[in-house]
């Protein structure tokens, strides 16, 4: 019988490790439906450990509008640390769910979700764990299909031999037409097996399915071509987008983590895609375009989600938040309604905005003013243009001293490094910079108690950018310039205090772009890292850099390419790239065009404000710009 | 200048409520932390109109008695709240009850009685209940026996600060073998003393003195909290709350 609960064997081992609580479920608004009364089961993966993975919004919003369907069921498992991993397999224990303690094995769907390259290894792990054959060709019609979804399914070709399916986009519908699918081939006996499963799944829009596109090499070791194996498949496969976000007003009840987890917070969704168009930024160019959640539908998901959860912190998220049409009123009225309820609200790090300080001044009318991101990414004027995250240097000064004045006491910068065309002459004028906030800052609040954290970690260029094209600078190059700048912010101790250097060394950046911007080739080199033990790669006491270049350098080396080949290696205007046939709606000529800007450090607009300049997305995908505003108002709650 | 909260100081506690707890089945493997977070939260979801303290990040004024340790299951936590508006300390135990997942379960609230004292000074024990799988009556009973026989029993236990030698013998005021479904029961009565024993800490005791070993992991259930008098039995703590109440409420009618 399958769906049946492990939990009876598994509690003995929760007796022994780190953590229990993690692995139990029953946190409030998660759910267990019976097996039986479900046609379509899916298991929907975070490929980290819980604490990372239970606050995923894509993961959330999947589980319930799964759930929320009378004939689907969904639970959710996450990575399993190496403690129980190892009782798991000693007591043939097989990965399973948090919430019915079902075996992953039992489900129609696995489906995956990756917002980063470095889960990969994880669920190399969770398949075997699950006793799922690691590579798709390996599994019969008794297999769950295994479907990759996520930021990182948008270049899914390094992981094509390990998923059956990935998915591109908006993933609210597709589950739908996905499980419409199953249930339908289900219901008529499995016709033609597996096969004809993934067959029916490659006619899906937004769903690709790696096996039925063959890949074929050039002598110089790239791309020379990609062909359909068959011919009822598309032959490039188009992201799929959700338009009018008040009509998907997920998750509706958050589930809420007994254990500790990275956001103690709830996060409300205010609107999906940027147009700002930093060159460096793969989500702002792959959710394209624009679509806002209107006030009051974000009142009300604000609303609700604080009476299912009970949680004292409310996130307002995007990709750039103080973009949304009327968050200024948004900003006032929510601060209205909450005041005096110890509810916080919060915006997620910001542009370098003056307006961004009265926003944040809103939202913390009677709190702590503790501390304020602000996310320049590049360290000089001339970087920033090449990024088209362009703010003068005067103007981040005084938007920093500005926060310092309105009693804010600790400043976080964000910055990249290892920017296309970048010198250490860049990065060092980050250092400047900071002495700059400290001085002016102290200046403008009369004290010496402030703080000013720079954060900086290498740069990794990601499909479907303008930079897909670009040399990715080495782990030398990144940790010599991450040296030279501390250095100079520590070479005048008494503003030198004031400056705190968070940083990331080069390495784990190099992996990721190996994995970010690999194709097929790239999966023995996974394998391989995976096979030595290789998993929790976003963890810095898990990582092993030479496990991944010693198996890089052999796996790759029969097929003349090699680590750096990938990496820093600066692509022509004319090379296949892995993700060609893959649509992110993205014209292939423009992202080239703004490759070339970004070379000559010219900027480009946003189409919200300026007329469209043809990125591509919008007719391609039919969709349009959805912003406000709206001109409604929150009406005041009645609290009790 | 730092800056102050503006407006005025948050209103003072008017009441204050007692509450026993359960945490059973899959959330005896939640820590004290993890289960402080989802009462706070759940006082939230069910509106309980909690006092605070002053300051940028207010508190809710709650303290927590003694918590049985991350894998235990306990019919007997307590924890005592300040409210800022009188309520009806049935309704906040319904209220506070559906607000939290289903294995945590608010079992009794009364309002702390005028000139009771803490409740903190009504609890010196623990009663504990150990399912031993896999280990039988015949087993237990004389390894309890053995146990009950020594003045003192060192047992290495893990601290903060690397393992440490304590006695878990003197703690134990008393222990009983039972069975209940061919699985052997491991009865006691415990002092919170310092250092603290803990059910393990005992098993680990009945390890040195009878070499008994269970070959599957005990299930520790504290059944009871209170202080323990001459005759070994146990008070239940929220008795002279109950009793303080009684008059007032007849005076009410
Ligand atoms: S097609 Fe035009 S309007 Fe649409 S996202 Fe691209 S630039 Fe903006």
């Amino acid at each position: 019988m399958t769906g049946e609960t492990l939990y009876p064997r598994l509690e003995p081992l929760l007796a022994q490790i780190q953590k229990p609580i993690q692995y139990v479920g029953g946190e409030l608004n998660s759910q267990v439906k019976p097996w039986e009364d479900a046609a379509v089961h899916w298991a929907l993966m975070y490929p980290d450990a819980y604490e990372v993975g239970l606050p995923n919004q894509g993961l959330m919003i999947l589980y319930e509008v799964l759930n929320e369907r009378p004939d689907a069921l969904a639970e959710r498992t996450y990575a399993v640390w190496p403690d129980l991993a190892a009782l798991m397999r000693e007591h043939g224990v097989p990965q399973f769910t948090v919430d019915g303690h079902r075996s992953v094995a039992d489900f129609d769907l696995l489906g995956v979700s990756f917002a980063t390259e470095l889960g990969y290894t994880n669920l190399l792990e969770a398949l075997d764990l699950a006793g799922v054959p690691i590579h798709a060709v390996d599994r019969d019609g008794s297999h769950p299909v295994v479907v990759a979804g996520g930021h990182a399914a948008f270049n899914p070709e390094p992981v094509a031999d390990f998923v059956d399916c990935a998915v591109l986009g908006d993933g609210e519908q597709v589950v739908g037409d996905i499980t419409d699918v199953v249930k339908a081939w289900k219901a008529q006996g499995r016709p033609g097996g597996r096969m004809e499963l993934l067959a029916r799944l490659a006619r899906v829009e937004g769903v690709y399915v790696p096996r039925f596109y063959a890949v074929s090499y050039g002598p110089d070791g790239a791309i020379a071509g990609v062909q359909r194996t068959r011919d009822d498949v598309p032959a490039t496969v188009g992201k799929r987008t959700v338009m009018d976000l008040d009509e998907w007003p997920y998750p509706k009840t958050p589930i809420v983590p007994l254990a500790e987890s990275v956001h103690e917070r709830m996060s409300v969704e205010i609107f999906r895609g940027c147009t700002r168009g930093c060159r460096f930024c793969q989500a702002g160019m792959i959710t394209r375009p624009v679509r806002e959640r209107t006030i009051t539908g974000i009142g009300s998901m604000v609303e609700q989600g604080l009476k299912a959860t009970g949680y004292e912190e409310v996130g307002l998220l995007s990709l750039s938040s103080a973009d949304h049409s009327e968050i200024g009123q948004l900003a006032k009225q929510l601060a209205d309604r909450y005041e005096g309820t110890n509810t916080s609200l919060s915006l997620p790090s910001t542009r370098v905005d003056a307006f961004n300080v009265t926003l944040a001044n809103e939202l913390s009318r009677n709190g702590r003013r503790s501390g304020l991101t602000f996310a320049p990414e590049g360290g000089s004027e001339r970087i920033r243009r090449v990024i088209n995250k362009t703010v003068s240097k005067e103007d981040l000064v005084r938007t920093v001293t500005t926060a310092y004045a309105n009693g804010w006491r600790q400043v976080k910068l964000y910055f990249m490094c290892g920017l296309p065309t970048e010198t250490d002459e860049d990065v060092l004028e980050i250092a400047e910079l900071a002495v700059e906030v400290i001085r002016a800052g102290r200046e403008a609040s009369g004290s010496k108690d402030i703080r000013c954290t720079v954060s900086i970690g290498g740069f990794v260029p990601k499909p479907h950018t303008p930079f897909q094209w670009a040399s990715q600078a080495s782990a030398e190059t990144i940790d010599h310039r991450l040296r030279v700048l501390r250095e100079a912010i520590n070479a005048d101790r008494r503003i030198g205090r004031s400056i705190g250097l968070r940083y990331h060394d080069g390495k784990p950046g190099v992996i990721e772009g190996l994995l970010s911007r690999g194709d097929r080739r790239v999966g023995r080199v996974i394998e391989r890292v995976w096979r030595e033990g290789g998993k929790f790669d976003g963890w810095s006491e898990h990582f092993s850099y030479d496990r991944w270049t010693a198996a890089a350098a052999e796996e790759l080396a029969p097929f003349g390419v090699d680590l750096d080949w990938y990496t820093t290696r600066e692509r022509t205007e004319h090379e296949i790239l892995p993700w060609d046939h893959l649509d992110s709606g993205l014209d292939k000529e423009w992202l080239w065009e703004d490759w070339q800007e970004a070379l000559s450090e010219e900027e480009v607009a946003d189409c919200r404000w300026t007329p469209c300049y043809d990125c591509g997305v919008c007719p391609t995908m039919g969709t349009e710009i959805q912003i406000g505003p709206t001109g409604r108002s929150l009406l005041p709650l009645t609290v009790v | 200048m730092a800056r102050q909260p503006e407006g005025p100081p948050p209103p003072p506690t008017v009441q204050k409520l007692r509450l026993r707890y359960a945490k059973r089945g899959r959330l005896r493997f939640a820590s004290h932390r993890d289960l402080a977070r989802t009462l706070e939260r759940a006082l939230r979801r069910a509106q309980v109109p909690m006092a605070f303290s002053a300051g940028f990040s207010p508190h809710p004024k709650i303290s927590y008695l003694g918590a049985a340790p991350t894998g235990a299951a306990s019919e007997a936590e307590y924890v005592e709240i300040g409210l800022s508006v009188r309520c009806d300390p049935e309704a906040v135990r319904a209220g506070l009850d559906a607000s939290l997942p289903d294995e945590v379960a608010i079992l009794e609230c009364v309002e702390a009685g005028e000139g009771t004292g803490s409740l903190a000074d009504r609890i010196d024990t623990s009663v504990w209940r150990v399912e031993l799988p896999g280990v039988t009556l015949a087993e237990l009973r004389p390894a309890v026996e053995e146990f009950l026989s020594r003045d003192v029993v060192t047992v290495a236990k893990r601290t903060k600060n690397g393992l440490k030698d304590i006695d878990a013998r003197a703690s134990v005021a008393s222990a009983s073998a039972g069975e209940e479904a061919g699985c052997a029961i491991l009865h006691m009565v415990v002092r919170q003393l310092t250092p603290a024993v803990r059910p393990d800490d005992v098993l680990a005791a009945l390890a040195a003195v009878a070499d008994l070993h269970p070959p599957l992991p005990p299930r520790a259930v504290r059944e009871a909290q209170g202080r323990l008098d001459d005759t070994g039995t146990v008070a239940d703590p929220l008795g002279p709350d109950r009793a303080a109440r009684i008059p007032r409420e007849h005076a009410a009618i």
